[in-house]
């Protein structure tokens, strides 16, 4: 059924958290597929399910019901071990709020993922400087990250997310913490990203001026995809 | 993830909080320096004792009147006393293991010299004593076989009598009067040094026994004690078996009856005074050891505070890619180097420590292999039991709830 340009399928997703004695439907039957090379917008308000979403996507959370595959494998059903080597290979994450390692350079944070894969020492200091230039950072590779701008930090995470080549980046709210101009500059970076090195991408946000650069746009109301647009 | 690459991820960890890894393991470092600084005090008082009794000899036995394990029977030592001259002439003439002998009394006496005077212990002995002891003569003669038969009245000092009566004069050949009876002075005995709190070996006048029988005691058929040298260490116990056979038949003691002396054996002294500094060493180890283990959980103290302060840091390698297992073995490793190397600097620190106790208070120490390796493994083995639970509680947390906590 998956054609193999199908990066992602989500089918019938739910996701409930049970708070005492109620019932919570974080998700409710979401069914959607994303295809290599796609750059998404998921938008909506707080508490639409949209960080759940990222969350599931991202093998940090199982849904509660339904199936999701990635690349073709059955993610939903894997245990914490397997998850987080899909973490690692397979997706790369952006923060709203960076979440780099403190008192670190940026070449340290970089480096970090291939620290949990099989990679030389050698290779891997290889392997982060290539990320890191291609986010523009050369020449700030052992500046720690509170010697950076959050601008530049931001940057850092990308490059970390990249490191390990992986199929899919998620991007959690990335300019949330920056200010226009510096927003503006990382959102270019990963369109750049994902009409050159052709990466999949998807964006979560609500500023729908940021949201304008994805090909398709998604709105999640209640835990349900109310809407969806193209461009 | 690697051993090598585990440790490299752990080690930067510490050194991004360089501060806080010195204190904790500063609690090891303490811990294990004291036990090897503690352990090796014990060890040297071990030795001392030891190299003290092998200089006294350890072909020494000694004849006591009355048996030891009986004492009570004797109201006072002193009392009762059945030793003779005879007997010591008995054993000489008839033990073939023994060497030289000595018959002992001993008393207290006032001496005096010119203006000075000084109250001293007053030894009766053989003319072979300062052989069967190890003695030296510093300066002049000891006493010849003549002078103990005829009972001259000739001394020799022990050097704290020399030092207390004669400051810096010369002795030899001068008179000093014990209980008013004019001695001659024909020797002093080298300095031995401090015993080791019993009595002051170097406080004493050494005089033919035959004389302090008659003139300072007034008891010529007795002496207190014998003292015997065997031939050679090997032959101690044949010649001790010799003894109390001779003395056996001396006393006319029936088969089966109980012995009314007592032969100790020098190196059973010895072993006994060893046992009990080994019994120090381990009550100093123990103690020590007590701060070890408060080091340890020190460790586990501050490896918990490391978590929750660490939890964002948890939530990120977990998001890149680190199972439970990884997370896991960071923070053990973490607990591990810093115990280990906690270990290695205590090691130091307590050898620094036990060399500086024995140049400043003079006693021996002896830092042995042993206490290192122990020290060592122990320091180790904390780590990895304090550290487990703190690691294991970082690796159960939840990726997402880690990586939004403030």
């Amino acid at each position: 059924m998956d054609n193999n340009n199908t990066l992602i399928r989500l089918e019938n997703l739910k996701k409930i958290y049970e708070v005492g004695e109620t019932k919570v439907n974080a998700l409710w039957d979401i069914s959607y597929t994303v295809k290599e090379g796609d750059l998404l917008a998921i938008m909506g308000p707080s508490g639409s399910g949209k960080s759940t979403l990222m969350n599931i996507v991202g093998c940090l959370d199982k849904p509660t019901e339904g199936k999701y595959f990635l690349e073709g494998e059955e993610v939903s059903k894997l245990d914490k071990n397997k998850l987080a080597r899909i973490r690692n290979k397979k997706i790369g994450f952006v923060f709203q709020i960076f979440n780099l390692l403190s008192r670190t350079t940026a070449l340290e944070n970089t480096e970090l993922p291939l620290l949990y894969s099989n990679v030389s020492g050698k290779k891997r200091k290889e392997r982060a400087l290539e990320a890191l230039s291609l986010v523009g950072l050369e020449g700030r590779e052992l500046h720690r990250t509170n010697q950076l701008s959050g601008g530049e930090q931001q940057r850092v995470a990308i490059a970390r997310s990249l490191v390990n080549n992986p199929s899919l980046l998620l991007a959690d709210e990335p300019t949330g913490n920056l200010d226009t101009k510096t927003g503006a500059e990382i959102i270019d970076i990963f369109k750049n990203l994902n009409e050159e090195k052709n990466i999949t991408i998807i964006l979560v946000t609500h500023e729908s001026e940021i949201a304008r650069v994805a090909q398709r746009r998604i709105y999640l109301r209640d835990g349900q995809i109310v809407k969806e647009e193209h461009s | 993830m690697k051993i090598a690459r585990i440790i490299q991820v752990s080690i930067r960890a510490l050194s991004r909080n360089k501060m806080r890894s010195f204190l904790t393991a500063l609690g090891i470092i303490i811990g294990v320096g004291a036990v090897i600084a503690m352990v090796s005090i014990g060890q040297g008082a071990k030795r001392a004792v030891e190299d003290r009794f092998n200089s006294m000899g350890t072909n020494l036995l000694f004849i006591h009147a009355g048996s030891l394990s009986f004492r009570g029977r004797h109201g006072g030592g002193g009392t009762y006393q059945n030793l003779t001259p005879g007997d010591a002439e008995a054993i000489q003439e008839r033990a073939d293991a023994v060497q030289y002998i000595s018959p002992n009394v001993s008393t207290r006496a006032q001496t005096i010299y010119g203006n000075k005077n000084w109250n001293t212990s007053i030894q009766g002995v053989g003319a072979k004593y300062t052989e069967i002891r190890n003695w030296e003569i510093e300066e002049g003669i000891f006493f010849d076989e003549n002078m103990v038969k005829s009972g001259q009245k000739v001394c020799v000092l022990g050097s704290e009598v020399k030092n207390n009566l004669f400051e810096g004069e010369y002795p030899i050949g001068k008179i000093i009067r014990i209980k008013k009876i004019p001695f001659r002075i024909i020797g002093v005995l080298r300095s031995k040094g401090e015993s080791g709190g019993w009595f002051n070996r170097d406080d004493m006048i050494v005089i033919p026994y035959t004389t302090a029988q008659r003139r300072l005691i007034g008891m010529t058929d007795r002496v207190q004690s014998i003292d015997v040298s065997a031939v050679s260490t090997a032959r101690t116990n044949e010649a001790l078996e010799q003894i109390e056979e001779i003395l056996r038949i001396q006393h006319k003691i029936a088969p089966g009856a109980e012995d009314d002396f007592h032969v100790s054996n020098m190196s059973e002294i010895a072993e006994g005074a060893a046992e009990s500094t080994q019994i120090l060493t381990i009550l100093l180890g123990g103690i020590a050891s007590v701060s070890l283990l408060v080091g340890g959980i020190g460790i586990m103290n501050i490896m918990l505070v490391s978590v929750t302060e660490r939890i964002r840091e948890i939530g990120i390698r977990m998001s890149v890619g680190a199972r439970e297992k990884d997370i896991l073995l960071q923070f053990l490793t973490e607990a591990i180097v810093l115990s280990v190397l906690g270990g290695i600097i205590g090691i130091g620190v307590g050898v620094a420590t036990s060399r500086l106790i024995s140049h400043f208070a003079g006693w021996k120490t002896l830092v042995s292999v042993g206490a290192i390796a122990l020290a060592f493994l122990f320091s180790g083995s904390v780590g990895i039991f304090f550290g487990f639970y703190p690691a294991r509680k970082a690796s159960k947390l939840d990726p997402i709830e880690a990586l939004r906590y403030e």
